[in-house]
């Protein structure tokens, strides 16, 4: 029998290790899995590497994640959003390592490394410091950057509902980043609003086939940052 | 004495290029003044937005109390979704915007040269936190790059110059740049002025460029 369901976000992320490079969902709060991340700050591993569009808001999720010393690098591509704090102090104090990727190449680089596809050509960047040290080449007559793929030991996604065998769709532009980052884990971890019985989702609606996901875990009210935020919410929780 | 408010309103800016976008058009909002363009597309118009955050079919804010903050913008503010919408994950949006699927880019600028390079994502000041998101891809695969920025900064440095000063996002891609001044296209012989605002002459926009300008 398969059953990737997990009870809880703790249990889900229990075995992530030091070092571990981990994709993380969301494009700011929309498809931010917070609770896993939560989860992860609990459990205490660190000296990670964090591939996320963003790098967080406020003191909680990501931001937290980041405030707690537990990322040594993170690779994004906008790392500056309104009511981030975290990472700015973190950069301009040197204690953190940014690797800033224009954001359709950082889609495309998560893409390849799960579609087994190792570099791709991109016209993106050619002739900005973003493409300074990487190889380019003519092809038919234009310029176009070499780029790598992206893979990760972990990704931690939000999707709507999930099934036990890891079927996921996702809840409007919470999307983003989830489908791709799926595919370009070794093990990745969904929190959904809800789980359903196999069938309820139709097949021909699923986002992400089930073969790209290894747990399921069931958050049924899963918090919001922007409220969180408004009330200086700190994560660990304080009171 | 320079006055303080000259040529057109960032209202009317954004409705000069709205008109400047025809029926059918699938067209990028970037962040800020961009965003007013969509209040202003033609009634007698269909016009899709999108926004690399995965929509296809932006439409006007929510009402007050209405938010979803699932479904937002690339400024990260909640927007809604017309009838007729569809969402997709990131690695789609980007095929769209480098794969010459979109139609127009609306971008903010610091700086445009005159052959229509674009600096608009960083200063390069070493205490500037470093930020992209998807400037460089919009410039590199869209059709169209149109540019709506203040002519000048607010201490009256020309934004519209020789040579780029700022790190670049892309090599000549702009194809026209819209200031309360005027509307400028960018042509293989240089930047020529296509309409000027009714209060503008030719000499008080040549002072207030860097670049060269044909007329």
């Amino acid at each position: 029998m398969i059953n990737k369901i997990i009870e809880t976000p703790k249990e889900a992320v229990a075995d992530i290790f030091d070092g571990a490079t981990i994709m993380i969902s969301g494009f700011g709060e929309a498809g931010s899995p917070i609770e896993l991340i939560h989860a992860l700050i609990d459990q205490g591993a660190k000296d990670l590497t964090i591939i996320s569009n963003n790098a967080g808001s406020g003191h909680v999720g990501l931001a937290a994640l980041l405030e707690n010393k537990r990322v040594k690098k993170i690779i994004c591509s906008y790392p500056k959003t309104a009511f981030s704090e975290v990472f700015p102090n973190l950069y301009c104090n040197g204690e953190i390592e940014l690797e800033l990727v224009p954001q359709g190449t950082l889609a495309e680089r998560i893409r390849c490394g799960g579609a087994g596809i190792p570099a791709f050509y991109t016209p993106t960047s050619v002739g900005t410091p973003l493409a300074k040290d990487k190889e380019i080449r003519e092809i038919n007559g234009k310029l176009y950057v070499l780029e790598y793929d992206l893979k990760a030991d972990f990704a931690l996604v939000k999707a709507y509902k999930g099934d036990r065998y890891g079927n996921l769709i996702y809840y409007k532009t919470a999307r983003n980043f989830g489908p791709i980052m799926c595919m370009a884990a070794k093990t990745t971890i969904a929190q959904v609003n809800k789980i359903v019985e196999l069938g309820d989702i139709d097949p021909e609606i699923v986002v992400t086939p089930n073969i790209f996901v290894q747990r399921v875990v069931e958050v049924a009210n899963p918090l919001h940052e922007h409220v969180l935020i408004s009330q200086n919410k700190k994560y660990p929780w304080t009171e | 004495m320079d006055r303080i408010n000259i040529g057109w309103s960032k209202d009317e800016m954004a409705k000069l290029v709205a008109n400047d976008i025809p029926d059918g058009s699938y067209v990028n909002l970037g962040i800020g003044i961009p965003e007013l363009v969509a209040n202003y597309i033609p009634e007698d118009r269909e016009v899709i937005i999108h926004t690399e955050n995965g929509l296809l079919g932006v439409g006007p804010a929510p009402a007050h109390g209405e938010e979803d903050f699932d479904l937002i913008n690339a400024g990260k503010k909640p927007i809604t979704a017309i009838k007729g919408a569809c969402f997709f994950h990131h690695a789609d949006s980007f095929a769209m915007i480098r794969g010459g699927h979109l139609d127009f880019t609306i971008l903010g600028a610091y700086q445009v040269s005159q052959s229509g390079d674009l600096a608009n994502w960083s200063t390069g000041s070493p205490s500037d936190i470093p930020a992209v998101g998807g400037a460089m891809d919009l410039v590199q695969g869209v059709k169209n790059v149109f540019v709506i920025m203040s002519h000048t900064t607010k201490d009256g440095t020309p934004k519209i110059v020789k040579k780029c000063s700022y790190p670049l996002t892309g090599v000549k891609v702009v194809s026209r740049i819209y200031t309360e001044l005027a509307i400028i296209d960018v042509t293989p012989q240089g930047l020529k002025v296509r309409l000027m605002a009714p209060d503008i002459d030719e000499a008080t926009l040549i002072n207030k460029t860097e670049a060269d300008l044909l007329f």
